[in-house]
């Protein structure tokens, strides 16, 4: 049984379609993360399973019930937003437990839950403070302390780190994976940055263009993207991509794209026409082999325990990872080759991987 | 609910709520409220005095009669004269205009110098300035009054014109004050760096990006010009009393049997310029009182 | 001001100045001072340099018009911003319901704010009087003893000018209201409906005390205009019956010109001012202690 469910969902502001006939299922304990750019509708898949938005068709499930007309305070769901979202004027210990306080529970059990929170967030010290003499990461704690004191089934979080610098981001994306862990919560997140969506998630739903293009997991969409959108969003530095098209060669198919041509694996014998090539940087190989093809450094950017090489093979540009051990400067010629099992191609216009 | 009852799927289903009603009742009486007297006005002007006398304040009336109007515009008498408000019109039109005029242009002026250039003592007579909002009009007079006549300038045009600017420049200071300090300052240093000096700066960079509080202060400056009356009674001088005086004049100095209906057909007389700019000017009215409103 | 070095445009901008630090120096610092001196002499019709000390504050305090004016700020003033700010926020807080109409509603709220305060008191005038206003309508519908005649009684008077200064107020709350209410964040309301907070305790213990700023900032507008309370008193009431409506700056204008009493009117306008200054000076202070606390 799907910890939460969304069945033929169609969202609509006005006559403006957002969403259209999307199922999502979550299996409970799980950390799904809702990753793309803005605009590709995941905000508004979060805030319709938390009851915020309606939709105009199609079914909520959380657990065993229907709630799909249901207030958000009765869907079992707590949520983190993007700015935080605290009540100004209120201490930290009053907003943990202002939910709870208009639900009539009784104050020992409510100090009792705000109390256990806090410990932990660490934010037993900050109880009498009021959001104002707080930094942002020790607010943003304070909103997940909230949505922890509730109890609930359902995590829902909007974007929560976008606001903090690089460096907080980091330290509370880590709390957040241990804080999954400790609790193994059902954890539904919504973020445009992919870091974030590979490091914490057990599912990623990658949305564009109101529509799930992949539903997989990290590893999965890393290694084998279901098209190109998928593809490039994910991973840094970017993959390596080149239009193209696919023709059968002597020693089996190949792609061609000018001067360029690069042997592919037998699985595209069958395919042909036009085609986009990706291949990501740490995936391209320097050294010798059959396959080889010999290519020109043209800059290097060393990035620390790196090094972002881009050389020209026949004069199409690829970028490639190698150590920082490995010295190359402007103008050396090198031999790349393509490791086939890394190689994707991309139908050209649907974008769907072959 | 009994089972295999409705399955909830798309949107919720909208119940009409005893809350959403109570809205609504209570925006309805307030606006009867607000809407009360300017219904009472609009018919008693219209009625002759008869029916007035006959009937009540909320009768419809039987015989509407445009005659308190004219009456009221042409032949009222306001203290010693009787030729109507008209006279009151135009001098709250000569009064106005000017006094709007230079109290922008100089509040303009103010805001610009005091947002982008360091005089030393600028920061020291703005704060007076401010203080100046604070004061009331009455703690002024007396000096005023000396200060006026002095320069020529009491109990005639040039005298409330000079009072109207005088305590217009504090509100006026501040609201383009709080707009410049608005507008990015990358602009006014580009120019610097052109070479372009105090002037040419204003002129040709500053006062083209004005439009917007133009006009918010034209809105706010002439309505409160048009509805002033006690600086009008004081300093404009026997020929030139505003609107709103000889409205005061004629209502509360008559004798006799006070003619009701053309003396609320003066009053809405002098209320229409007003509440002309203010349904034209929407949103723009509200900007002008929201600007107002930001006090540092 | 360190290194600070004579530019052509900081001259031409002190020039541009000018006129308005003119004012200021010599009408509002020069002025202000001139007649609290004044109001240290006899003067009587013209202002003469004959020093009394302190006589005419004397004077003036004894003075049962002067002290009943006192009393009518200090009641007027509570009465009517208290009353115009529970209006206009609730006006607010209604038409904050995403109500249909809303821009009707909001000018009909409006337009009185921009009538004139002489348009304002006659009208009213003749909506509280006895023969043909409100007692006479209720009258008329079969009510025979129903009274209400307050404004022309020595106590109740008053409150028919906090009446109609409400009814030409409460829209100009009612917009800063509404401006500061929606000025809040929209996910604190998100959050407001996860945790199931109803509607009216949002307002109450979330969203007012956030827009405590446009209390504030209505309530300070409101006094200024308490203060220079005129116009209204004297198309309404003229200060009657009797003297149970008069206003200090009624008073200040009457003996400085029907009156003829200089000495008299800048004591009290002076008065008024050391008055004033009393309430808004440590305000200032405290507001700007506490934000250099804060900082």
């Amino acid at each position: 049984m799907s910890q939460v469910s969304v069945r033929k969902v169609d969202i609509a502001f006005g006559s403006v379609p957002v969403l259209e006939q999307l199922d999502l299922e979550v299996a409970p304990g799980e950390f799904l993360v809702l990753l793309g750019p803005s605009g590709c509708g995941k905000s508004t898949l979060l805030n319709a399973i938390a009851g915020l938005l309606g939709v105009s068709r199609g079914q909520v499930w959380i657990g065993d019930r229907n709630v799909t007309w249901a207030e958000p305070k009765d869907r079992g769901i707590a949520m983190v937003f993007q700015s935080y979202a605290l009540y100004p004027q209120m201490t930290v210990a009053q907003n943990m437990g202002f939910g709870l306080k208009i639900a009539g529970r009784p104050r020992e059990e409510v100090d009792r839950r705000v109390r256990e929170a806090a410990a932990m967030l660490q934010l037993t010290t900050l109880l009498g403070r009021k959001p104002a003499a707080l930094s942002g990461g020790q607010r943003q704690r304070v909103a997940i302390g909230r949505a922890l004191v509730r109890d609930v089934g359902v995590f829902l979080f909007d974007e929560p780190l976008s606001n903090l610098d690089a460096q907080l981001r980091n330290e509370l994306r880590v709390e957040i994976k241990r804080l999954h862990q400790q609790l193994g919560t059902t954890m539904i997140y919504v973020t445009h940055d992919q870091i974030e969506a590979l490091t914490l998630a057990d599912r990623i739903a990658v949305m564009k263009d109101r529509t799930i293009q992949q539903l997989a997991t990290p590893e999965e969409i890393y290694l084998r993207p279901a098209n190109r959108f998928v593809a490039g969003f994910v991973g840094s530095p970017a993959m390596n991509f080149h239009a193209g098209a696919i023709e059968a060669g002597k020693s089996g198919p190949a792609f061609r794209r000018g001067e360029l041509s690069l042997p592919l694996p037998d699985r595209f014998r069958d395919a042909g026409g036009a085609v986009e090539l990706g291949i990501r940087p740490e995936h391209i190989v320097i050294g010798t082999g059959a396959d080889a093809l010999p290519a020109a450094v043209e800059m290097v950017e060393p990035m620390g325990a790196e090094t972002l090489v881009w050389a020209r093979v026949a004069d199409e540009p690829f970028s490639l990872r190698v150590e920082h051990t490995v010295k190359l400067r402007p103008g050396d010629r090198i031999d790349l080759s393509f490791p086939g099992e890394n190689v994707h191609v991309f139908r050209a216009g649907t974008g769907k991987r072959l | 609910m009994s089972a295999g009852a409705i399955v909830p799927e798309g949107p919720r289903p909208r119940h009409f709520g005893w809350a959403r009603l109570g809205i609504y009742a209570f925006l309805i009486v307030a606006a009867l409220f607000f809407l009360f007297p300017l219904y009472v006005m609009v018919l008693t002007s219209l009625e002759p005095m008869a029916e007035i006398r006959m009937g009540g304040l909320l009768a419809w009336p039987s015989d509407p009669t445009v005659e308190p109007w004219i009456k009221a515009w042409t032949s009222a008498c306001t203290g010693l004269r009787c030729e109507g408000l008209r006279v009151g019109f135009w001098n709250s039109v000569i009064i106005t205009i000017p006094s709007a005029v230079l109290a922008i242009l100089l509040g303009m002026i103010n805001g610009y110098a005091l947002s982008f250039w360091r005089v030393p003592w600028a920061n020291w007579m703005f704060a007076i300035l401010m203080f100046g909002t604070f004061i009331p009009y009455q703690v002024l007079f007396y000096p005023l009054v000396r200060i006026a006549s002095t320069l020529g300038l009491f109990g005639n045009l040039g005298g409330i014109v000079f009072v109207q600017v005088v305590f217009a420049l504090p509100v006026m200071t501040l609201l383009f004050r709080n707009y410049y300090a608005s507008l990015p300052e990358e602009l006014f240093k580009a120019a610097r760096v052109d070479g372009a000096g105090f002037w040419r700066t204003w002129f040709s960079i500053m006062l083209p990006l004005s439009g917007p509080m133009l006009v918010v202060a034209c809105i706010l400056k002439v309505t409160n010009t048009w509805n002033d009356y006690i600086l009008g009674l004081i300093f404009a001088g026997r020929d030139n009393l505003p609107m709103t005086v000889q409205l005061n004049n004629m209502v509360n100095s008559t004798l006799g049997e006070r003619e009701y209906n053309m003396e609320m057909a003066a009053t809405l007389l002098t209320a229409l310029v007003p509440l002309v700019i203010y349904f034209v000017s929407g949103r723009w009215f509200v900007r002008g009182i929201a600007a107002g409103a930001v006090k540092g | 001001m360190a290194g600070f070095r004579w530019k052509t445009g900081t001259v031409a901008a002190a020039i541009a100045l000018l006129p308005t630090a003119c004012v200021v120096l010599f009408l509002f610092v020069g002025g202000t001072g001139w007649a609290a001196l004044v109001s240290l002499t006899s003067s009587k019709m013209l202002a003469n340099w004959n020093f009394v000390g302190f006589q005419q504050y004397a004077t003036l305090f004894s003075n049962p018009r002067w002290l009943t004016s006192l009393a009518n700020m200090v009641i007027f003033g509570l009465t009517y911003i208290g009353s115009t700010l529970v209006v206009g926020f609730l006006l607010a807080i209604f038409l904050d319901q995403r109500v249909k109409g809303e821009s009707v509603f909001r000018t009909i709220f409006l337009y009185s704010y921009a009538t004139s305060f002489i348009v304002v008191g006659l009208v009213w005038r003749w909506i509280f009087n006895p023969g043909m206003g409100i007692q006479d309508v209720v009258r008329d519908l079969g009510f025979a003893s129903f009274t209400f005649d307050w404004i022309v009684n020595q106590r109740m008077a008053i409150f028919t000018i906090v009446i109609a200064a409400i009814w030409h107020g409460a829209g100009l709350v009612m917009v800063i209201a509404l401006a500061g209410i929606r000025g809040v964040d929209a996910e604190i309301w998100k959050a407001l409906k996860v945790d199931g907070v109803p509607a009216w305790r949002a307002y109450l213990h979330v969203i007012l005390p956030t827009v405590r700023g446009s209390i504030l900032t209505a309530a300070v507008l409101m006094m200024i205009g308490v203060v220079r309370l005129y116009d209204l008193v004297v198309a309404m009431t003229n200060g009657g019956p009797g003297s149970a409506t008069e206003v200090p700056a009624k008073f200040i204008v009457d003996n400085l010109f029907e009156r003829q009493n200089i000495g008299l009117a800048t004591a009290a306008s002076t008065s008024l001012l050391v008055m004033l200054l009393a309430v808004i000076v440590p305000w200032l202070l405290l507001g700007n202690a506490r934000r250099r606390s804060r900082a």
